[in-house]
């Protein structure tokens, strides 16, 4: 039976809170300019619009929830993102896995931020809130579904499968539901992509704060006034999208077979760049209320900061990178919608700001080498130009796409190695910005001239040399560029950790919160230094073997192949493939495959023994268990060092309907380094091509050989039951023990015989790890032998590359400290911004 | 001269730096035969080719080859002009690899007969045109 009311329920929510976020823009703007006597009726209008828009929007992402989670598959959005073996976390990643979804929880998110500037704001909230809501309008745009004509307007995530797609089944029955949908892509079935994108969704709403300030700032002309309110705004934004933009990374090396945490992919990019330029906006913010000065720069990086986002909204979800990035998202033809809102916002932003240009104050004096003004735009110079390195490779596919839209042809295409490419500049620039801090920092707390500076940066400046020395010689690291990198990390750290204890000593923990961010800055860089670019692939391939061209052999083969059960030295350590693993619920640990028979329920086997992890047994032989996920299959792999077992790594691979092998990565971590392995093939033995067959004759108690196989036939025995076969009067039923011998693993094959009056039956044992099918050809009473029909395929077996990663601690350590130093600065700045409104003042 | 001009016109001059690179490093797109045009002159940078999977009259993906340790194969590639190329890739076969609509191959010719592929993008079909709602449901 299909459910129509929720998706009409969802359906006229959007519809409602467009409109009411259209009223709301235009009674918030009748607020900010009527007389104050009028005030107080327009704003209790513009507050009511506002709240209908925010119930609306709200009730948006319950039907959408609710559709998913009540596995409502005749909605085509629940049918294309979830399926019924999702556990509930992961029926929240399917909520955002389609782009409707993700623009609901941006439209979520700006409602609340929406909400907390009109209970926190005074003066401020009729400017600030007709920019929410403008915006509120465009976003909610883009889940309109409304068709005028050829015109699309918005893609609606509550649309029925049926008017989605067309498939015959649906003209047949129009109320047909399918059973179950086609479940969420498993690269996302992780627990940071349940909590990545809405971090780096709310790090996008949030940037609007800082820009709407601006606007209502240059409205109203308050042109320096809108600083105080917008800055902790900007430093949680700034905050929250780095959160966002590390999860990221560490998903995507913790999920992801890239081999990385960092691949300078364009959708990477896209996040990067408006994070860069919101950092610079907040140093030269900063700037400008110590010292008023930077404040048409800080007006231009705020703007930037928030085009920029979205900038690179459209170009992930626009299909414009198309064949140039690994990520792929549909273009649900929302181009042209996200263009226009982009371009309105850039075009009203450069209006407002071009039209007040003359007015806004700045300061005539020049800044002196010794002014903290000076460093920190040099400072803000750096983050601007790293952004617009990386910003200008990454837009390739939007300038070819623009000159194919004036009939041109270009062919440019991003760099071959993006890796190399980018490296090659943000290295240094990095470099740079980590000697400015170092310095920066004593000139913000300090008076300074030549002489002082010598004195101050004398000590750390020894300090850091020593410590530097240290690193190099026992991390060896000899390359004169990651010389000079282990140099500027520690400078920064340390001159930054000096001013830390002086802040500390003198007066409160508030202040700290820029000298923890850039001591994190300084960690960081020695983290990517060591874990990039001494990273070491230690999977190379040992086999020794040939081939037919020369040339290939000189390639370096990343590589290794694991047969099962057979030692295989990969560098210090001799790997050993074990088989094949499942998780089951309730167990912890894994259970070899070889334990569980499918009972072709989705999620579900059947316990060919009794299943027992560190001497508790969970499961009885027979018992049904459930499977979590069924797709994955976790690759045992232990790992020896001299003959003595060391640890064992459990990579994964999903076999996806839809999307083929994915493959997840384990990592063995260790206090200074990490161990990463995945797999990167596998041997299918869905259904095996046998190769031809090899008759034994063999009496019980011999042992012979089958391929490498040192196999012992032990005996047959007559059998009175056989499972899943009624055995009739008069049948006779043979079983074969044989025992197959593979680097120490002993594996039971039991083939069977049957003789029923004059006809025979044979029951195959196959064994798939080893890749062998035995039947039992005949049995000669005569001779007492037992004929044996083998058939053979290869060896189960997984290719896994291996990378040592040292160091990646610090980097992610470095990644901590720096998100604490930004919560103090916010912490310090919103005190402010909260004393001053209390005053009055604003 | 003004402090302020001279770190504007430092501004500048990274700024150009940037463009510069950017342009020179960035590759082009290219069919087989201009990508061994290059070659012949000697021009050895990676560059993109577009194509696809060559395939038999059935539809079945033909020509790959994989190496006995399975860590590199061969494959058989038609780009958008129509020219077949074998292509050698220095990594295991990727993942539903024969299922790619579209393959875009970063590399360059290592001699005259043979592609040497150093990055492969793959496009797949599309979650949502492929799924067969009427064998996912009954």
């Amino acid at each position: 039976m299909i459910n129509t009311f929720v998706g009409n329920l969802g359906h006229f929510s959007v519809i409602l809170a467009f409109v009411s976020a259209l009223v709301s823009a235009f009674a918030y703007y009748q607020y900010t300019t009527v007389s104050e006597l009028e005030k107080p009726n327009w704003r209790r209008f513009s507050r009511i619009s506002f709240y209908i828009h925010s119930v609306a929007s709200i009730s948006i992402a319950i039907s959408l929830f609710e559709i998913i989670y009540s596995h409502r598959f005749e909605y085509f959005y629940a049918y294309s993102h979830s399926s019924k073996a999702l556990p509930v976390h992961y029926m929240i990643s399917s909520f955002w896995e389609g782009q409707e979804g993700a623009f609901i929880l941006w439209i979520v998110w700006n409602v609340v931020l929406g909400l907390i500037l009109i209970h926190t704001n005074k003066f401020w909230e009729g400017p600030v809130m007709l920019v929410f809501a403008l915006v509120q309008a465009f976003l909610v745009s883009m889940i309109l579904g409304v068709v005028i004509g050829d015109l699309k307007i918005g893609s609606s995530p509550f649309i029925l499968l049926r008017d989605a797609v067309s498939a015959p089944v649906f003209s047949i029955n129009p109320e047909f539901v399918p059973e179950d949908g086609t479940g969420l892509n498993p690269l996302l079935q992780n627990i940071w992509m349940v909590i990545h994108p809405p971090t780096l969704f709310l790090g996008y709403a949030s940037t609007l704060v800082p820009f709407a300030f601006l606007m209502g700032g240059l409205w109203t002309k308050k042109y320096s006034e809108w600083v105080r309110p917008a800055l902790p705004w900007a430093q949680f934004s700034a905050m929250i999208l780095g959160m966002g933009i590390i999860m990221g990374a560490y998903w995507a090396y913790v999920t992801l077979n890239f081999g990385g945490y960092w691949n300078w992919d364009p959708v990477e990019n896209a996040v990067y760049v408006p994070w860069l330029i919101l950092v610079a906006a907040i140093h030269t913010m900063i700037t400008f209320k110590k010292s008023s000065t930077a404040l048409k720069s800080s007006i231009v990086l705020v703007i930037a900061s928030f085009i920029l986002v979205l900038y690179a909204t459209f170009l992930v979800r626009s299909g414009v990178l198309g064949d140039s990035s690994v990520h792929s998202f549909t273009d649900l033809g929302l181009s042209g919608q996200l263009l226009i809102y982009m371009l309105f916002f850039l075009f009203v932003a450069i209006f407002l700001a071009a039209k007040n240009w003359k007015n806004i104050p700045t300061s005539e004096k020049e800044a002196s080498v010794y002014s903290r003004e000076f460093w920190i735009f040099i400072g803000a110079t750096t983050l601007a130009l790293m952004a617009f390195q990386v910003i200008l490779p990454t837009s390739i596919p939007v300038w070819n796409a623009l000159v194919e839209s004036f009939g041109g042809i270009s062919n440019m295409a991003p760099p071959a190695d993006q890796v190399g490419f980018y490296t090659k500049f943000q290295l240094w620039f990095a470099v740079a910005l980590a000697l400015l801090t170092a310095v920066g920092q004593f000139f913000w707390w300090n008076k300074m001239d030549g002489k002082k500076l010598r004195e101050a940066l004398a000590m750390p400046y020894v300090v850091s040399v020593i410590i530097s020395a240290g690193i190099i010689v026992l991390g060896k690291v000899y390359d004169l560029s990651y010389i000079v990198v282990v140099l500027a990390g520690t400078f920064t750290i340390v001159a930054n950790a000096t001013i830390l204890f002086k802040l500390l000593k003198k007066s409160t923990f508030k202040l700290a919160g820029g000298s923890l961010a850039h001591i994190g800055l300084g960690m960081i860089l020695i983290g990517v230094m060591f874990s990039s670019g001494y990273s070491e692939i230690i999977s190379y391939n040992m086999s020794g073997l040939t081939y037919s061209n020369s040339w290939e052999d000189e390639l370096n083969k990343e590589h290794v192949l694991l047969w099962i059960n057979k030692p295989t030295q990969i560098k210090d350590y001799t790997a050993v493939y074990k088989g094949r693993q499942k998780k089951l619920e309730g167990v912890p640990g894994y259970v070899s495959v070889n334990l569980l028979e499918p009972t072709g329920n989705v999620n579900e086997a059947i316990a060919l023994d009794d299943i027992v992890v560190r001497g508790r047994t969970y499961h009885q032989k027979g018992d049904k268990v459930g499977i979590v996920l069924e797709e994955n299959d976790y690759f045992r792999i232990d790992y020896f060092k001299d003959e003595e077992f060391q640890f064992t790594l459990n990579p994964m691979s999903q076999y996806n309907v839809n999307m083929g092998l994915i493959s997840s990565p384990d990592s063995r971590r260790f206090v200074n380094k990490d161990l990463y392995t995945f797999v990167s093939a596998l041997n299918d033995f869905d259904d095996p091509e046998w190769r031809d067959d090899e008759f034994y004759e063999v009496s019980p108690g011999e042992t012979f050989f089958i391929a490498d196989f040192v196999t012992t036939f032990e005996g047959g025995e007559v059998v009175e039951e056989l499972d899943g076969m009624v055995l009739k009067e008069g049948d006779v039923a043979v079983k074969a023990n044989l025992v197959i011998q593979d680097f120490g693993v002993e594996k039971r094959l039991q083939p069977i015989f049957i003789i029923r009056g004059n006809q025979l039956g044979k029951i195959p044992a196959i064994d798939n790890e080893l890749g062998i099918k035995v039947e039992v050809e005949n049995i000669v009473p005569e001779s007492n032998k037992f004929s044996f029909k083998v058939n053979r395929y290869q060896k189960d077996y997984v290719v896994l590359k291996a990378i040592i990663k040292p160091q990646i601690n610090v980097l992610w350590a470095g990644t901590i400290i720096m998100l604490i130093g930004f919560c103090v600065a916010i912490y310090r700045r919103y005190d402010e911004f909260s004393k001053m409104r209390d005053k009055g003042l604003e | 001269m003004k402090k302020g001009h001279l770190i504007g016109l430092g501004i500048i001059a990274v700024a150009i730096v940037i463009i510069i690179t950017s342009i020179g490093d960035a590759s082009t797109y290219e069919s087989f035969q201009t990508a061994k045009a290059m070659k012949l002159r000697g021009e050895e940078k990676p560059i993109h080719v577009v194509g696809e999977l060559k395939k038999s009259m059935t539809g079945i993906v033909e020509g790959i080859e994989v190496n006995p340790d399975k860590t590199s194969f061969y494959f058989v590639m038609v780009d958008s002009d129509g020219t077949e190329q074998k292509v050698f890739y220095n990594e295991p076969v990727p993942a539903d690899f024969a299922r790619a609509e579209q393959v875009v191959v970063i590399g360059a010719y290592k001699t005259d007969e043979l592609f040497v592929a150093d990055k492969i993008l793959m496009k797949c079909p599309s979650k949502y045109q492929e799924t067969e709602v009427s064998n996912a449901g009954i």
